[in-house]
């Protein structure tokens, strides 16, 4: 079993909902990067997506946009980011860590040797925003044969047919995509978000977490209440830019806010069960 | 030929013995290893109902028939092919045709594919178009047929674009369209086509996206080339009935490819036809400064397709040198990767400075003023036609003519206008 379907089977029992931050590596600076993933695990995080940065990011919006120059100025690369996640390791063999970046990396360092790096580092999977499953079957099966899951977005135009299909490959969880838009994008409609999950959790039998457009306690708490997992990136990423002079401070203040949404979840997780 | 697109007649049969072989893409939108549907899941969906919309239409006569009275009465189809005897003698080799796309209202061929793509989202119900622009050309194109059609237009151009390109801009913004500038990664076409995209997840529920050349997500490269291939069926008639037999060559320049690929398809089935694609080699291939994937780059998966592209070795996508804003694009349509690695087209490049030279001979010698992008398919012939004999013949793709590049060329020879 992959530590993300063992870490979603643990939160069950429990009846905890995930919270998920999104970083993008090396963002301001590469040594950032290992200490905050630490401090933000010490804050209650559950599972952890460290974005690869990739010149091009068609699908984020201007905060991690800007994230992603900022650590591209720093020539983080695939290879760079593999080796945080090695540090990572060493010190914690529990959390489950997810890259999440777009395809040209990989098709440029070659599916079959990204999967073997990954396996080797300690990675659990990747979330490639740029490979639907019409043209990541290669890429799928590469990463099974490592034990490593491959997470697909679903979003709100995606029909029955494509949430079927998509259940069929994905692993460890499912990525529900809240608005349509850019990461970090305008306001969330819980009740749309409520029965979109409700259709997927009816058609496919994978954790279902929601992400884009989650930017306080407040909204992470409405989302708790019908996903498995709350996914939270550029709210994080404003803080670290904002502290990007001063990098000393950005694991206090990510760990306050990570802090916050924690609380505001399980007190729903709790009313719950 | 029944109809000036010439849609109609190619979806049912390409004339006698035209027993068709060249199929791509294929159902998937694979041109081979090439093109395909890379993108994020929330377009996956607005890109099937564009694609079986596209596949609709295009069968439906009443569609084709406003599509053909629109190319001939509004764009001013077909477009001349004009012999350019004195360049060719001077030059001392092939006789040189022009297809005159730069005559095209608008001034280029971008218009052929911003007509298609309007028609057919006013069918499928959509207020607002967006369009990424380059060189202001698409941008134009797609602003004056929003203009038209009443459509809301938002074009996104890069802010080092728009600096060089200020009269494209001003005509697009008297034409009611809303200019974005792009002020993100290297401030040209490839940014501008990012921030359209996220426009499109953004708003996919009012809005098409008119994407301007034969890349991005299946079904574009096949569309839009579709809409662009007029061009090469208009001069494959027309130099038949000129000169009784098929050109010897055909040359066109290769930023996206939607020039190119317009004039090249009807021909790929003819085997004795040389087709050159031309890249901007910009100050040099040698120097990297350059926009010439296909010469230079590798395969890699940028906007929606799998295709050659200018990066590095670590896949991030690499800044491009190029004068011309058309061709200044790191990637290149997926038809074009295939076309090269299956042999069929044979792709070169020519420097900022061959462009320039081949801009003013061709003003001097036929008083055309070309466009700097068709000014490298220009240069090109200018190598080529003279190692060819008096009796064989050129085409080569004049795609628009170079009002707009009047600043460019008098700052490069020093004067301020």
């Amino acid at each position: 079993m992959s530590r993300i379907t063992e870490r979603f089977q643990q939160l069950r029992a429990r009846g905890r909902t995930a919270l998920i931050p999104f970083v993008t590596a090396g963002d301001p600076t590469p040594a950032v990067t290992v200490p905050l993933m630490h401090a933000m695990v010490e804050s209650g995080v559950d599972l952890i997506e460290l974005g690869v940065p990739f010149s091009d990011p068609i699908a984020d919006g201007p905060v991690i946009q800007r994230a992603t120059e900022r650590a591209l100025a720093h020539d983080v690369s695939l290879d760079d980011v593999l080796e945080m996640v090695r540090e990572f390791r060493t010190r914690d063999a529990s959390t489950p860590v997810l890259l999440m970046g777009y395809l040209n990396p990989i098709e440029v360092m070659g599916y079959a040797t990204f999967a073997a790096k990954a396996q080797a580092v300690g990675l659990d999977g990747a979330l490639i925003v740029d490979a639907p499953p019409e043209e990541s079957h290669e890429l799928v099966q590469t990463l099974k044969a490592h034990d490593l899951d491959l997470v697909y977005l679903l979003a709100p135009t995606s029909n029955e047919a494509r949430i079927v299909r998509i259940g069929e490959v994905a692993s460890g969880f499912v990525y529900y995509v809240s608005v349509k838009g850019v990461t970090g994008a305008g306001h969330l409609d819980t009740t749309a978000v409520a029965e979109h999950v409700e259709l997927i959790k009816s058609l496919i039998d994978l954790p279902v977490g929601v992400g884009f457009g989650i930017h306080d306690p407040a909204a992470a708490a409405r989302v708790a209440r019908v996903a498995d997992a709350v996914i939270v990136g550029s709210a994080i990423v404003s803080r670290i830019e904002a502290l990007a002079a001063t990098p000393e401070r950005i694991q206090g203040a990510v760990g306050d806010f990570l802090a916050g949404l924690r609380r505001a979840i399980d007190e729903v997780s709790n009313d719950v069960s | 030929m029944s109809t000036v697109s010439g849609l109609r007649s190619s979806a049912s049969s390409d004339g006698p013995g035209a027993a068709r072989s060249y199929h791509w893409p294929d159902a998937s939108g694979h041109f081979g290893p090439y093109g395909g549907m890379f993108v994020p899941e929330t377009l996956m969906h607005p890109l099937e109902e564009l694609r079986a919309a596209y596949e609709r239409y295009l069968g439906d006569p009443e569609f084709l028939a406003e599509l053909d009275a629109d190319l001939r009465d509004y764009v001013g189809r077909p477009s001349p092919l004009y012999h350019a005897e004195r360049w060719s003698r001077e030059l001392g080799g092939a006789q040189i045709f022009l297809k005159r796309e730069d005559l095209n209202h608008t001034g280029a061929h971008k218009v052929n594919n911003t007509i298609g793509q309007a028609l057919l989202a006013r069918r499928m119900g959509k207020t607002r178009i967006i369009a990424e622009t380059g060189a202001g050309q698409h941008g134009v194109a797609s602003a004056t047929v929003a203009a038209r059609l009443g459509l809301e237009c938002v074009v996104y151009m890069g802010e080092v674009d728009i600096a060089r390109q200020k009269a494209n801009v001003y005509r697009m913004r008297l034409l009611g369209a809303r200019v974005v500038s792009v002020t993100s990664g290297s401030r040209t076409l490839k940014d501008a086509l990012n921030e359209a995209m996220r426009d499109w997840v953004t708003n996919v529920d009012n809005t098409f996206y008119i994407i301007g050349t034969v890349a991005g997500p299946h079904p574009y490269p096949a569309m839009v080339r579709d809409f662009q291939a007029v061009i090469g069926r208009e001069a494959r008639a027309q130099i038949l009935e000129r000169t009784g037999r098929l050109p010897d060559a055909l040359v066109a320049c290769v930023g996206g490819g939607s020039n190119a690929i317009g004039l090249f398809h009807p021909f790929i089935e003819d085997g004795a036809v040389a087709i050159h694609g031309v890249e901007a080699a910009g100050d040099g291939l040698a120097t990297g400064r350059h926009a010439a994937p296909l010469c230079a780059g590798r395969p890699g998966v940028l906007h929606g397709n799998r295709t050659y592209l200018m990066e590095d070795a670590r896949g991030q996508i690499v800044a491009t040198h190029s004068i011309s804003a058309g061709l200044d694009y790191p990637g290149v349509g997926p038809e074009h990767a295939w076309l090269k690695d299956t042999g069929r087209a044979h792709y070169d490049a020519v420097t900022d400075e061959e462009a320039l030279a081949a801009f003013h001979h061709l003003t001097r010698t036929e008083g055309i003023i070309p466009a700097l992008e068709s000014s490298h398919a220009l240069a090109y012939v200018q190598k080529l036609a003279p190692t060819m004999r008096k009796d064989q013949t050129i085409i080569v793709n004049l795609s628009g003519r170079g009002d707009k590049d009047m600043h460019t060329v008098a700052q490069h020879d020093g004067l301020v206008l």
